[in-house]
């Protein structure tokens, strides 16, 4: 059987920290060195993300959840890294993700400027981290870690357009995280404590002054996750930052706002569940609200998007909208459709701001506009030339590449964008009507169907813009390392259709997980400390 | 006491979410810098107000806990401290290069052609 170490839940987070300290150490000159080593901690974090989740799913552990107290701290006192399916799942997204746009750096961005492979690295720590964690202070200083690390990251390649869009990305985080630090003074006022089982425990309890303070604590906490998560009107820094971005850098900001939909929704539903006593159920409209209005604002947003960044941007408004709202609806069935929506939608908005890196170099001003004025003075063609045109591989990787995108973020069959919808809307229909009215459900099912529309509006503009129109295109140049992540993803994006059964359940174990609130309290708070007759 | 603590922050919030609002880089920063020591002072005054009492007991030892001060919200000050210090920094230098590379300390990167 396999060797279960305890401490293996700290590895994502130690492995990036070493190494992202190693690499400081070395010259710039030692590139390739430096590429093998984010390359090799990134790889293990892989195999690791992939122990845990086999860990989780083999019954090994108690309530199928691993415990760590760092420093041999009894629960409420000390810090606690908590692995569950759900954290072995975006612990897996990540370090997948985080390979991809890796390997992708390797050709270009990370020779471009200092330090990237450091703060690559202290950018995996920061998510491993906050991912793993199980107190709230904790989770602010990884959220720190991983938005220190992102600024860097944003500026990377430093330009005009980069810096601008760092004063806003900066401002606004700053500002965001001065809203976490009030909301874990508010909730520590109430409840004096900070580890998610114990306030699980305790909100039950309060009484109705500190109950107050509590709320307000955690709606304050939600602005500034929401703000990370670009819930409309707190996303506005959104579309500025991706397009802005570095490809690799914009991939990886992808996943960050889904950290911030992981927060909430493993926060909310284990504070505000039906265990919560006066509190069950606080703020889910304004979640359900809110994700509604981003999922309008993200569908609008890509209609009038022309630049293949601002599409991505928007893109990802839409699908942190969706989750939200999903999030909010509160309906438990929903959660394993919303989880598989989650990892297609990164997987496919990361790849297609890849694509856009290498679309942008078929993409010359002079074409763009020659591709304007043709539509507007339908420009006869030269049809003879036209004739017997030969396609070069790498333009007909680039059109496969971005019709599976399109296809994924669209929603549209058969790739796993269509299986994810798909099973959001049958989740919808099927729901009890204990959830929401009826009215709310098809209000949902219309901005779902309305934003899958714009998408594919927003989508063959740029396609046929990029693909069809194309004239005296310098013959275009991929490197295998900037084709391979791609491809990757694409292919995960197929194979998540075939493993579709085996992949709900998993995910319906994961959502079943955090729904077991008290079990969770029990697991965290009786958690034995190591004594020396064991042994560390 | 706690008029004064109470007052003080608000002072400090009031100017703060003032400056962050303006135009200027400078100003922002400032903003953030009066934000962040309100946002310290408040975590602080969470443990209760009081004085003359130590936050620290000796091991094994059985003591009333309405004599100690509350360690924890130190201890979270002194972090939100140093992370708020080390953004801040980094906040400076963006700054300095944006105002180098764009030649104006407006937030936008560019000056308003109308007002300013």
């Amino acid at each position: 059987m396999m060797y279960l170490n305890p401490h293996l839940i700290m590895l994502p987070i130690l492995l990036p920290l070493i190494a992202g300290a190693l690499m400081v150490l070395i010259n710039e000159r030692h590139h390739r060195l430096k590429f093998l080593i984010n390359l090799f901690s990134t790889a293990v974090m892989l195999l690791t993300a992939i122990q845990l989740l086999m860990q989780a799913e083999s019954g090994l552990w108690p309530a199928d959840m691993a415990v760590y107290l760092a420093a041999n701290w009894s629960a409420p006192f000390g810090i606690v890294l908590v692995a569950d399916r759900l954290a072995a799942i975006m612990l897996l997204l990540t370090a997948t993700l985080g390979t991809a746009t890796l390997v992708f750096s390797y050709s270009r961005w990370s020779k471009t400027g200092v330090h990237f492979h450091t703060l690559f690295q202290l950018l995996l720590m920061g998510i491993n981290g906050a991912i793993l964690t199980a107190d709230l202070f904790n989770l602010f200083v990884f959220f720190e870690v991983m938005l220190a690390a992102s600024y860097g990251l944003l500026l990377h390649g430093y330009n005009i357009s980069r810096i601008r869009a760092g004063m806003q990305y900066i401002v606004v985080n700053l500002v965001a995280s001065l809203f976490f630090l009030i909301g874990i003074a508010l909730v520590y006022a109430a409840t004096g404590t900070l580890n998610f089982a114990d306030l699980a425990l305790k909100i039950a309890t309060l009484d109705s002054t500190d109950r107050f303070i509590l709320q307000t604590g955690a709606a304050i906490l939600a602005v500034a996750f929401l703000t990370k998560s670009a819930m409309w009107p707190l996303g506005f820094w959104l579309p500025v930052t991706y397009s802005a971005a570095c490809a690799p850098v914009a991939a990886m900001l992808v996943l960050l706002t889904k950290i911030g939909v992981y927060v909430i929704l493993r926060l909310w539903w284990l504070l505000f569940s039906e265990h919560a006593g006066a509190s069950a159920g606080f703020g889910g409209s304004v979640l359900l609200c809110g994700g509604l209005l981003t999922l309008a604002f993200g569908a609008v947003g890509l209609l009038a998007s022309q630049e293949p960044r601002r599409i991505a941007s928007f893109s990802a408004v839409i699908s942190s909208g969706t989750l939200l709202a999903l999030i909010g609806y509160g309906d438990a069935t929903l959660l394993s459709s919303a989880l598989f929506y989650l990892i297609s939608s990164t997987l496919a908005v990361a790849a297609f701001i890849m694509l856009t890196e290498l679309t942008d170099r078929i993409y010359t001003p002079a074409a763009s506009v020659l591709a304007l004025s043709m539509e507007a003075f339908a420009v006869e063609e030269d049809t003879q030339q036209s004739a017997g045109v030969v396609i070069p591989a790498a333009m007909a990787f680039l059109g496969l590449a971005f019709a599976a995108c399109a296809l994924i973020m669209a929603g549209l069959p058969p790739l796993s964008g269509f299986v994810a919808k798909f099973s959001i809307l049958h989740g919808l229909l099927d729901s009890g009507a204990a959830h929401a009215p009826l009215w709310v459900r098809w209000i949902i099912l219309t901005l779902l169907l309305v934003a899958g529309l714009s998408a594919i509006i927003a989508l063959m503009r740029f396609g046929v813009r990029t693909f069809w129109t194309l004239y005296n295109s310098a013959p275009l140049r991929l490197h295998p390392t900037e084709a391979l992540p791609i491809l990757a993803i694409l292919l995960l994006g197929v194979s998540m259709v075939f493993t579709a059964g085996p992949l709900f359940n998993l995910l319906s174990r994961a959502s079943t997980d955090l729904q077991q609130t008290p079990a969770y309290i029990e697991r965290v708070l009786q958690h034995p400390v190591v004594t020396t007759q064991e042994g560390l | 006491m706690e008029l004064t603590i109470a007052l003080s922050i608000g002072v400090l919030f009031g100017s703060g979410i003032w400056l962050i609002l303006r135009p200027r880089s400078f100003q922002v920063i400032t903003g953030l810098l009066l934000l962040s020591y309100a946002v310290n002072l408040f975590i602080f005054i969470t443990g209760r107000l009081s004085v003359n009492k130590p936050p620290l007991i000796v091991q094994g030892e059985v003591v009333d806990p309405s004599l100690y001060a509350d360690p924890l919200p130190q201890a979270l000050v002194l972090t939100a401290i140093v992370i708020g210090f080390a953004t801040t920094a980094l906040y400076l230098v963006v700054l300095l290069g944006s105002r180098g590379l764009t030649g104006t300390d407006h937030v936008d990167g560019k000056e308003r052609d109308s007002e300013e």
